[in-house]
């Protein structure tokens, strides 16, 4: 991890470096100066990390388990990919269906809940968040190709 | 107040009946164009500034008034000095249901940075107000009364001489530059997040001059804390009646700052000529008139539709010669 | 003195008549609710409610979202303790002892003391507000670029020690926070910087709310079902009257830090720049310094809670005072405000206080009034939102989810923001199984762009001389004091040596 810390902070670097990063006279520090001394530090630190670990000085370095083992990477992984798939579905159907489809899967073949509960909470909560941020907030979410099908739930929100 | 809250029942029950018949029917096919949803009102800039304070004004006159059947919702874009605002506009092509509040950085922005936007494609509605510009000093500096004598004492002070601004690249800094190339002297240019902190850093002596919107300065002004030496107007203001304008003192230094309202390139016929009706109605309204006094801005005629697409195409081309003559890099300061 | 004190009642007098009153607990309530969502805040109640006053007198206006603010500073805490994301940037540091006590089953007694705390901080700031306006109005204008970058400084001294033991990880941590606070343009050039591929929403650099939502919603989230396998044990807690009163009784803990966490925050919160953010986060800072077990901190102390919240709600107050005396907004929602007051044609700047008294002064009294009913109805909703906790998990988790999703959406609106979210949530928790310390980035990130802009407009006006930080005596003092901060630790560990030494 250290390693690619150091790498993403070479990368900060160079990518800094398009600014002025010198010191201009008179001025102060150029555009591009803070952000690349920053990330020389990173590199820094990380390079110290990287040490560490070999001289077996952290207590992560010592330890022989694994840094991810197949339970729990199934259980991250089944969350953190459901929410990968709300943000890909958003794009695609907008976020009211995405919600739908999202909660349709966590609680029913993650959770294990009734059906009941599971369609109860399906059209609850979309329903509940477009009543809190269109209706009452008025902040639009995205809607994708479904947006013309709001068009009448508008026409009864504001007539 | 209350009324919207009564209402909030019916509102409910009545939405989620609406979900439920959502899916067969379509929106009713009307004679005359009008927002079908809610429509996006784009600030080029942060919470706070002037363009937000006109484009909350205009929201809530909209409301007040009930001019149009879906609500006006102001989002701020203020990344990049609005570049972020004009693609997003330029991604939104075609679009009906936004619309942007500019500044001159509407101009400027694509001309020192390179975004791919060409301002001239987006669909002109109306120019709200023009704003004003007055060069202001501290009440403290009592040797500097005039203009003479604020060009003799900066001139002495060279790059000791500290200009306060809103930002690289924005209105003021590019007045600073036109002056500094005009009188031939060099200062240094400070940049703070918004009008009101130069307005509070110029109070507090932290700076020495500033290039000020009049909104910005005026309870100081009024409180005997700054005082304004020149006007950057054709004609003096009302507000101002004894301060002289550049132009009369000899110096043809004449710069402002449109207030426009613009929509995406391709925007449709009906919805810009809508739009046009719809800010046309609060540009004449005593709300709006009123607000242009107190804050100084020049809000006599509303240019619309390509009289505004050919204003815009002068400015631009006026803002090129100024940047070019003055130099992109005494404007960015690198 | 005794005029004050007569405006001040006409004033209480004026905020309790019954349009003004019923204005203050509507704000409050809805401030609360808004407050208590995930990323938003008082912004977005304020912003949203803003035209419907132009319907109602402009003090009851302002009452209204002077009420709204107020709320949602309480709010929240709430949101930060029951979920363990911060539901605004200035509830960031109540997540840090919030979310241990919450998920020990002490969620009730974390929410009381940020209710309380939060009351005091409110009601000390609001009695400094009556005396000392004007004073303090005059000593803010004193502060300029130099004083800023000392302050910021200072904030920074306040937090060493918040990172884990581990140094070097801490100090990337705080590195990574401020590059991440660089992105976006460059005030001082007016130049972009760091935009990655060319994409436009890099341009408006990345929102706080961003990260810490990643961070803390997405993130710690992932954290939690790893360590429980999934399987986590719920905790039941019980409301009764007598939890009630021993939670009371926990006042005596945190009273002292509260009060010095009240006048920071207050004091913060007059500068123009600053804000309730780093308010919170210094008083969080100064409790744990001055703390006698400052290990219990980041694992579910008391004062870890009050002290922020009475940080963050003293300044809310406190930045009304540069508002309405220089008209310059001390936080969004004060701009917002600000631009309010302009509409009703009040404007704010030296003279509101000579030329109208009374909505000045009806401003004020409100203060007093949304203080008291907004803890009220907080305490009466803590068994509600103590109830959210007891939810099966695999219900809890996919809402917070969501809340996540919505949340990162509506600061900025666009999705952009929400993938970067979902981004910082996957490496925040990959950085926390390698024991990288987090709240440190979070932090970096808030204070960053502050200090670098403060730095070089220094910079700028005093032509590259560092020396300008030490010879004005405001920032000299500030500098000195971080010195002594930072310091503090290492004499007093020396001091316990030599004592335990000699005896």
């Amino acid at each position: 991890m250290a390693v690619l810390c150091a790498l993403c902070s070479i990368g900060l670097m160079v990518k800094s470096a398009e600014l002025n990063i010198g010191w201009i006279e008179g001025k102060g520090p150029g555009s591009g100066a803070w952000p690349f001394w920053l990330s020389a530090g990173m590199l820094l630190v990380s390079c110290l990390t990287m040490y560490r670990w070999f001289r077996g000085i952290t207590p992560e370095s010592r330890s022989t388990e694994l840094y991810i083992t197949r339970d729990s990477l199934l259980v991250v992984g089944i969350s953190a990919g459901s929410i990968l798939f709300l943000l890909v579905a958003t794009h695609i159907v907008g976020i009211y269906f995405a919600l739908l489809l999202f909660l349709l899967f966590y609680l029913r073949f993650v959770g294990h809940h009734s059906w009941l509960l599971t369609v109860v909470l399906m059209v609850g909560i979309p329903v509940f968040i477009f009543c809190l941020f269109e209706w009452a907030l008025k902040i639009p979410l995205p809607k994708s190709f479904t947006e013309p099908m709001f068009y009448p739930i508008y026409d009864l929100m504001y007539s | 107040m209350s009324t919207i809250f009564n209402k909030s029942g019916k509102l409910m029950l009545s939405a989620v009946l609406a979900v439920a018949t959502a899916f067969g029917v379509a929106g009713t096919a009307q004679a005359e164009w009008s927002p079908k949803k809610p429509v996006e009102l784009i600030i080029m800039a942060g919470t706070g500034g002037g363009a937000d304070q006109i484009a909350r004004l205009l929201q809530g006159l909209i409301e007040k008034k009930n001019l149009s059947p879906r609500p006006f919702i102001p989002i701020n874009k203020p990344g990049g000095s609005g570049a972020e605002a004009l693609r997003y506009l330029q991604d939104k092509s075609g679009d009906d249901h936004t619309v942007l509040v500019t500044l001159n950085s509407f101009y400027t922005t694509p001309i020192i940075q390179d975004i791919g936007v060409d301002v001239t494609t987006f669909t002109p509605i109306g120019r709200m107000a023009l704003d004003n510009f007055l060069l202001w000093v501290n009440t403290d500096m009592s040797d500097i009364t005039d203009l003479d004598s604020y060009v003799a004492t900066v001139k002495a002070k060279g790059k000791e001489w500290k200009v306060g601004g809103t930002g690289s690249g924005q209105e003021d800094s590019i007045l600073t530059a036109m002056m500094e190339a005009y009188f031939g002297y060099e200062v240094t240019y400070i940049p703070f997040p918004g009008g009101g902190t130069v307005a509070k850093n110029l109070v507090g002596n932290h700076i020495d001059s500033t290039v000020n919107n009049p909104a910005e300065q005026n309870e100081f002004y009024r409180a005997g804390n700054t005082k304004p030496l020149v006007q950057f107007t054709a004609e003096r203001l009302p507000a101002y009646p004894d301060i002289p304008t550049a132009k009369e003192l000899g110096h043809p230094i004449e710069y402002y700052m449109q207030r426009s309202i613009n929509g995406p390139p391709g925007m449709s016929k009906e919805a810009q000529m809508w739009y046009i009706d719809l800010f046309e109605t609060l540009f004449n309204s005593e709300e709006w008139q009123t607000f242009c006094v107190e804050d100084g801005l020049a809000c006599e005629s509303f240019l619309k539709g390509d009289e505004l697409g050919a204003y815009h195409q002068t400015e631009i081309a006026k803002h090129k010669d100024l940047i070019e003559k003055v130099g992109a890099a005494a404007i960015t300061g690198e | 003195m005794e005029s004050i004190v007569a405006l001040l009642v006409s004033g209480i007098l004026e905020a309790m008549q019954p349009t003004n009153f019923i204005m203050i607990v509507l704000g409050c309530t809805i401030g609360l609710l808004v407050g208590a969502m995930p990323g938003l805040g008082s912004v977005n109640g304020v912003a949203i409610l803003l035209p419907i006053t132009f319907l109602v007198p402009p003090t009851a206006a302002i009452i209204f979202l002077a009420a709204i603010y107020y709320g949602a500073m309480y709010g929240g805490a709430i949101s930060s303790i029951t979920l363990g994301i911060p539901g605004a940037s200035t509830a960031v540091a109540t997540v840090f002892d919030g979310r241990p006590l919450a998920q020990s089953g002490k969620a009730d007694r974390a929410l009381i003391a940020a209710a309380i705390a939060s009351f005091i901080g409110g009601t000390i700031s609001v009695i400094l507000f009556t005396l000392f306006a004007p004073p303090l109005a005059a000593f803010a204008l004193k502060f300029g670029p130099p004083e800023e970058f000392a302050l910021m400084v200072l904030a920074f001294a306040t937090f060493i020690g918040l990172g884990g033991d581990d140094i070097p990880k801490t100090i990337f941590s705080i590195l990574i926070g401020l590059v991440l606070a660089a992105i976006g343009l460059d005030i001082i050039s007016g130049q972009p910087r760091l935009i990655f591929g060319d994409i436009s929403g890099f341009l408006h650099g990345i929102n706080f709310l961003v990260l810490a939502i990643g961070i803390y919603g997405i993130g710690e989230m992932l954290w939690t079902l790893e360590t429980t396998k999934g399987d986590v044990t719920v905790h039941k807690v019980r409301m009764s009257a007598r939890s009630l009163m021993n939670n009371l009784r926990d006042i005596r803990q945190y009273i002292g830090t509260t009060t010095l966490g009240s006048v920071i925050g207050y004091f913060v919160g007059t500068l123009p720049a600053a804000g309730a953010t780093p308010a919170s986060l210094m008083a969080y800072g100064l409790a744990k310094t001055f703390s006698r077990d400052p290990d219990s901190f980041g694992k579910g102390n008391v004062s870890g809670v009050a002290a922020p919240e009475a940080g963050n709600n003293a300044a809310s107050t406190g930045s009304m005072l540069p508002m309405i005396t220089l008209g310059i907004p001390g936080s969004p929602t004060t701009a917002i405000l600000l631009g309010g007051m302009i509409i009703w044609g009040l404007r704010p700047g030296p003279l509101l206080f000579s030329e109208h008294p009374d909505f000045v002064w009806g401003l004020i009294g409100s203060l007093y009034i949304a203080n008291l009913v907004t803890v009220l109805i907080n305490l009466a909703f803590i068994p509600v939102f103590v109830k959210v906790l007891t939810l099966p998990f695999t219900i809890l988790a996919p809402t917070i989810y969501i809340l996540c999703v919505v949340g990162g959406y509506a600061p900025t609106q666009t999705m952009h923001d929400v993938w970067l979210m979902f981004l910082f949530g996957i490496v925040g928790y990959l950085l926390r199984k390698l024991n990288y310390p987090v709240a440190p980035a979070v932090l970096a990130i808030v204070l960053g762009p502050l200090a670098e802009r403060s730095l070089r407009q220094s910079l700028l006006a005093s032509q590259g001389e560092m020396s300008i930080f030490v010879e004005r005596p405001i920032s000299a003092v500030c500098m000195f004091l971080a010195l002594a901060l930072v310091s503090y630790p290492v004499i007093r560990k020396f001091l316990n040596k030599r004592r335990s030494n000699g005896g």
